[in-house]
């Protein structure tokens, strides 16, 4: 059965790499001569501090530029970065709208990236609304069934292991933020996995929006729950009048680097998975060799790429468990004193 | 390295895209609203009132133990208080036994002490009786005796063998 089952996948497997090793073998042969004066044109530009070789990538990689041609850095920066083309690769590619309209001098048109925000979208939607409908049709004696099941199972470990043990007191305002932003990551990072999909949580701008909301939540909640008073006073952090030209703006900078972290982590981490699958193919390419190919690349890349599966689960959950932990932390700080107490009681 | 570094920065990796935070934002607010009106609700109070639920049921279960633990001490001091019911009644009764024995025995003692004593009376006075034939009769003997002494009354001797002998006799038939 499962010799069965891989041989079907070499079967699968070796034609596409022949394929495509052909064609890389055809297109960097046809370059040799074109690198190497490229590459003579270019050394005394960059600086002379660079060793030769090195030197030769970056000036490789705008001279391809100019001249249309594919290079790995080029290759995978174009599947990361976003992109007013959608590429449907072997069928051509959909031109994405552009919106004429620049409401405050920006420019709102629909990239790659927002394709894939509103696939997510659209997806956490119907997931969601379907959930939602069997959870409306079904009565409290009854058990859930399939989707919902697995919906509920994450609903109910958010509500409870992450929400209600980090927030505690009045936890229920926040759960649906919570929830939302732990499916709408999970689901761009999945996507992100999907043949012709891209990461939109690899994009610095999806993570940020998404700090942003968390910090804002964040600032409200601690401006609800402590007032102007005991906000201001938290950013003293109970310390002698005298140090406070010290701790305020540590505090102040804390504020910011909350929602930073956040927006890092998740990007970087989305990014740099994707970034090593595409190394670890393109190794095969660079080194033109079928061995490497099957002994290296292919198992490395499913290796990562399962990780990249686990990671996806993983950061969704890191976000969310942070955000809570970041209003808790905003929320709960009457209990400060009580701790203390506690603290000598014990 | 440097290179790798060099192709991501001047990709623009960490470029701002207004109109992708813009979008976003956007997005994400309206599935939020959505879905927190339409699905996450439901689910969370679903999920609160299943957790009530449970919380009843085990409330409702220890409850239950308890009653029926009570209901065991109470079985257990019910059988206690009969067994001791049981044993006290055993014990008047064995003593009553006792009491009616003895008294009975006593009673009987008694009677036959009794009937003794009156057969011992009935003995003497049977005896005293025969004791006043039998003085009668001696006397009657003796006169008679007298009488055959005095008509005999010649020799001295004689009479005197015949008082004696009549003495004999006496004393023989009185024992």
């Amino acid at each position: 059965m499962r010799v069965k089952a891989i041989s079907r996948i070499l079967a699968l497997v070796v034609p596409v790499l022949l394929s495509l090793n052909s064609h890389v073998f055809a297109v960097t042969s046809q370059d040799e001569a074109t690198v190497r004066e490229t590459a003579t044109a270019a050394a005394p530009a960059a600086p002379a501090t660079v060793a030769a070789p090195e030197a030769a990538a970056p000036a490789e990689a705008t001279a391809h530029e100019a001249e249309g041609e594919e290079k790995p850095g080029d290759v995978i920066m174009h599947h990361i970065l976003d992109n007013k083309i959608y590429p449907i690769e072997p069928f051509g590619e959909i031109h994405l709208p552009e919106i004429a309209v620049k409401p405050f001098g920006i420019d709102i048109s629909v990239t790659k990236h927002v394709v894939m925000v509103w696939l997510a979208c659209a997806v956490l939607l119907v997931v969601g609304l379907a959930v939602g409908a069997s959870f409306k049709s079904l009565s409290s004696k009854q058990s859930p069934k399939g989707m919902a099941n697995v919906i509920e199972a994450l609903i109910d470990f958010i509500r409870t292991d992450v929400a209600k043990s980090n927030i505690g007191h009045g936890y229920e305002k926040f759960v649906p933020f919570l929830v939302t932003v732990f499916f709408f990551i999970l689901i761009c990072n999945l996507l992100g996995l999907i043949p012709y999909g891209a990461t939109a949580t690899g994009n610095i701008n999806v993570t940020l929006t998404l700090a942003l909301f968390t910090f804002v939540i964040t600032q409200a909640a601690a401006f609800k729950a402590q007032g102007v008073v005991g906000y201001a006073k938290h950013l003293t952090a109970g310390t002698h009048w005298s140090l406070w030209i010290i701790m305020v703006p540590i505090e102040l900078i804390g504020q910011f680097t909350k929602p930073f972290a956040l927006t890092i982590r998740l990007f970087a981490n989305m990014t740099a998975g994707h970034i090593i699958i595409y190394s670890l193919i393109f190794i095969a390419f660079i080194l033109k060799s079928y061995v490497v190919a099957m002994a290296v690349s292919v198992p490395f890349a499913i290796f990562i790429y399962l990780l990249e599966l686990f990671v996806a689960f993983l950061q969704a959950f890191v976000f969310t468990m942070l955000s809570a932990l970041f209003i808790g932390l905003a929320t709960a700080h009457e209990g400060h004193d009580d701790h203390a107490v506690e603290g000598a009681h014990h | 390295m440097l290179t790798s570094g060099i192709i991501l920065l001047e990709g623009g990796l960490l470029n701002p895209n207004p109109g992708l935070i813009f979008w976003t934002a956007i997005s994400f607010l309206i599935v939020m609203l959505i879905l927190s009106k339409f699905a996450w609700g439901p689910i969370v109070s679903m999920l609160e009132e299943r957790e009530k639920g449970i919380q009843s049921a085990i409330d409702r279960a220890h409850s239950a133990k308890d009653e029926a633990e009570t209901i065991l001490k109470k079985n257990k001091e019910l059988l206690a208080k009969a067994d001791a019911e049981a044993d006290r009644i055993v014990r008047e009764g064995k003593e009553y036994a006792d009491k009616v024995r003895s008294e009975l025995t006593e009673k009987a003692q008694q009677e036959a002490q009794k009937m003794i004593a009156a057969a011992k009376d009935e003995i003497e006075q049977e005896k005293r009786r025969a004791l006043d034939v039998l003085r009668n009769e001696v006397a009657d003997m003796a006169v008679k005796g007298a009488e055959k002494i005095i008509r005999t009354a010649l020799d001295a001797e004689k009479q005197k063998a015949v008082v004696d002998d009549m003495i004999k006799e006496l004393a023989a038939s009185r024992n």
